[in-house]
């Protein structure tokens, strides 16, 4: 029974990690591809360390095994984040039929600054009005 | 169960030279760095299992460090993309 369980999970872990090289070889750009390895790789490795667990059955490597899980599902989401968040600042491009980036109207990338959408918007409309409060 | 271990074995060399295509392709740097990721988490699994065909447990070790050490690459390499970034103190 439990080596089925063992066998099954580790097959499983690897089948999605092939999921997650597939995905980042074949998807467009740079979030989509980044979509496909944190979700895919982390399920993959907390598999196969869920396999290692059952295998060995000792407190220790038990132990052991559930601090790799819980380290990778805590640094996966905070690595794609940074790298997510470098890329977009560097510039690069994001797929042709992307349908919405809420980051483009509001941020300037000369300045590296964000605005509110309001007030942008209110910028756009009235350019003279806030130097009118201001004074 | 060997036959398991050689099969989910041969899956990820498969994966790991889907992902070293990526690498050597990817048009910019940060592509490589999210290649350089993947490449790591699944070697993490490939030391998992090699754990379980040998019966050592210490190679989980192995694993915390390369988990530990991906980390850290990317959390550098995307200090040195935004050039350390805005500071203000």
């Amino acid at each position: 029974m439990t080596e089925f369980l063992k066998g099954g999970l580790i097959l499983a872990g690897s089948i999605f990690m092939l999921v997650a090289a597939l995905g980042v070889l074949r998807l467009p750009d740079l979030l989509t591809r980044m979509h496909a390895t944190t979700k895919a790789a982390t399920l993959g490795a907390t598999l196969i360390m869920l396999a290692v667990a059952l295998h060995f059955a000792q407190v220790a490597v038990v132990a052991r095994a559930f601090g790799v899980i819980l380290f990778i599902m805590m640094t996966a989401p905070v690595a794609a984040h940074v790298i997510g968040r470098a890329g977009y600042f560097v510039g690069s491009r994001l797929w042709s039929g992307t349908l919405k980036d809420e980051l483009k109207p509001n941020y300037d990338p000369l300045t590296h600054q964000l605005k509110s959408h309001r007030e942008t918007e209110a910028n756009a409309a009235r350019p003279q009005c806030d130097s009118d409060d201001a004074s | 169960m060997s036959n398991v271990i050689l099969l989910s074995l041969a899956v990820m060399s498969l994966a790991l030279c889907l992902v070293f295509v990526r690498l050597y392709r990817g048009p910019s740097l940060p592509d490589r760095v999210v290649a350089l990721e993947l490449f790591s988490s699944i070697l993490v699994g490939v030391i998992g299992v090699i754990a379980i065909a040998t019966d050592v447990p210490s190679l989980l070790d192995v694993a915390i460090v390369m988990a530990l050490m991906a980390f850290m690459a990317t959390i550098g390499f995307a200090r040195f993309l935004e050039r350390g970034g805005p500071r203000d103190d």
